[in-house]
């Protein structure tokens, strides 16, 4: 496995780059939307729980790749070009945004009922105590598995390798098959993969259990 | 456009994939089986605290959580070979779902049995019950049923991880719509479409059904 690292360093060290970067891209974007329709579910309109419901379950019941060979096989084809990364990311993002979404309402759900009726009666208006008490409140209970999400997004990242998005797991097969020594390429990947994954999942095991 | 549809839903290309829809049922029943088994065991493990023993399984079970199941996947596939085995398309794509959702299936086990009341135990071993006993006969059945919304959420990641499996060549539902798709190109949205709303389908109904379960028992 040594001898992977020293022969194909900078190979697998560009491959990690670019799977850190698609795994942040898609970690703030799908914060946000998640966010955007975690609000929506919460809020007092049916029509937009609707909507927010709606989205949710598509996209927390298709698969990942699915979701991404669409972007990489039909979208090109009648909307626009896009190379594997873009497709990838996109994918990834709208993906992991459907379980953000529920990691956020169970936040908000969490934080007592009694905090939202203060705001209302000090004369907040509804979104005003949702952004200045509720929210704030909301992502401190959020965090952990919200890191747990990025666990995912990393390991998730690994399906631009289906699209040619050059990301780690794309170049440790490409070495597996230059190389031939598939079991050694694999490993090295792995160990790569767990560098990022191992230290980010014991660190939330520990907020969890600080918080609890 | 509706003649694309037409023609890409004829009786011999639907009937191929829901075959694949077959396979993809097989394999993930398969796994959930399997890693149920392992899984529980290794839960226990980890929860008893054997001195060494536990920690290193528990070591395993993290290292395999954290690592994507793809490269698990090509471990087993193309990895294997290299120290001499050999497995087929389907036998490896149910060995690599099995050892990664095994892991998942530990956490989920091990969560369960702390959610019991410590109280369980000890009237356990108060009335005379050794602690393999009370853990058997008290402490587990209890855990089981608190497991069970979790274990199902996990059965629906594991319906979509085997479309994962495409990149082994497993003839699931993707990899069957790819090849329909490849022999005429106005196929491709009917072919999306059906592979999506066909997962939908399956995993949707199996979160309602984990919704329900977790309702029941609050």
């Amino acid at each position: 496995m040594i001898h992977i690292f020293q022969a194909y360093g900078g190979t697998l060290l560009y491959g990690l780059g670019q799977t850190l970067l698609c795994s942040l891209i898609a970690l703030v974007f799908s914060l946000i939307i998640g966010t955007f329709f975690a609000l929506l579910e919460e809020s007092p309109n049916k029509f937009a729980r609707g909507v927010a419901r709606v989205y949710i379950e598509i996209f927390r019941n298709i698969p990942l790749l699915v979701i991404t060979m669409f972007f990489y096989v039909v979208i090109p084809l009648y909307v626009l070009k896009m190379n594997g990364f873009t497709a990838g990311t996109i994918g990834l993002t709208l993906y992991t945004s459907a379980f953000i979404a529920e990691t956020v309402r169970a936040g908000i759900q969490s934080v007592d009922p009694g905090q939202m009726e203060g705001a209302r009666s000090n004369g907040l208006t509804f979104w005003q105590s949702m952004r200045y008490i509720v929210l704030p409140q909301a992502f401190r209970y959020v965090i952990p598995p919200l890191g747990n999400q990025f666990v995912n997004l990393v390991k998730n990242s690994s399906t631009l390798a289906f699209v040619g998005g050059f990301d780690l797991m794309y170049q440790g097969n490409s070495i597996a098959s230059s190389s031939l020594e598939t079991m050694a390429a694999y490993s090295a990947v792995g160990v790569l993969y767990l560098i990022i994954t191992m230290p980010i999942s014991y660190y939330m095991r520990y907020l969890e259990k600080r918080l609890a | 456009m509706l003649n694309n549809f037409i023609a890409a839903y004829s009786p011999d290309n639907l009937r191929y994939l829901f075959g694949g829809l077959g396979i993809t049922i097989l394999v993930s029943v398969a796994s959930i089986i399997g890693s149920f088994i392992i899984g529980a065991i290794l839960g226990v493990i980890r929860y008893v605290k054997i001195k060494y023993f536990s920690a290193i399984v528990g070591f395993v079970i993290d290292v395999i959580r954290n690592l994507p199941l793809i490269l698990i996947l090509f471990f087993i596939y193309f990895g294997l070979p290299n120290l001499g085995v050999k497995p087929e398309v389907i036998p490896a794509a149910i060995l690599a779902m099995t050892i990664f959702e095994s892991a998942m299936l530990a956490e989920i086990v091990r969560s369960g049995i702390q959610a019991v009341d410590s109280g369980q135990m000890e009237g356990a071993r108060a009335n005379g019950l050794t602690y393999w006993q009370g853990l058997w006969h008290i402490v587990l059945p209890q855990a089981m049923v608190k497991m069970i919304p979790a274990i199902v959420s996990q059965f629906i990641s594991l319906v979509k991880d085997t479309s994962l499996a495409t990149i082994i060549l497993l003839p699931e539902m993707l990899y069957r719509s790819q090849i329909i798709y490849g022999q005429n190109t106005n196929y491709i949205i009917p072919m999306f479409v059906a592979i999506a709303v066909l997962y939908f389908i399956v995993c949707f109904a199996l979160s309602e059904l984990a919704r329900y379960l977790e309702k029941r028992q609050a």
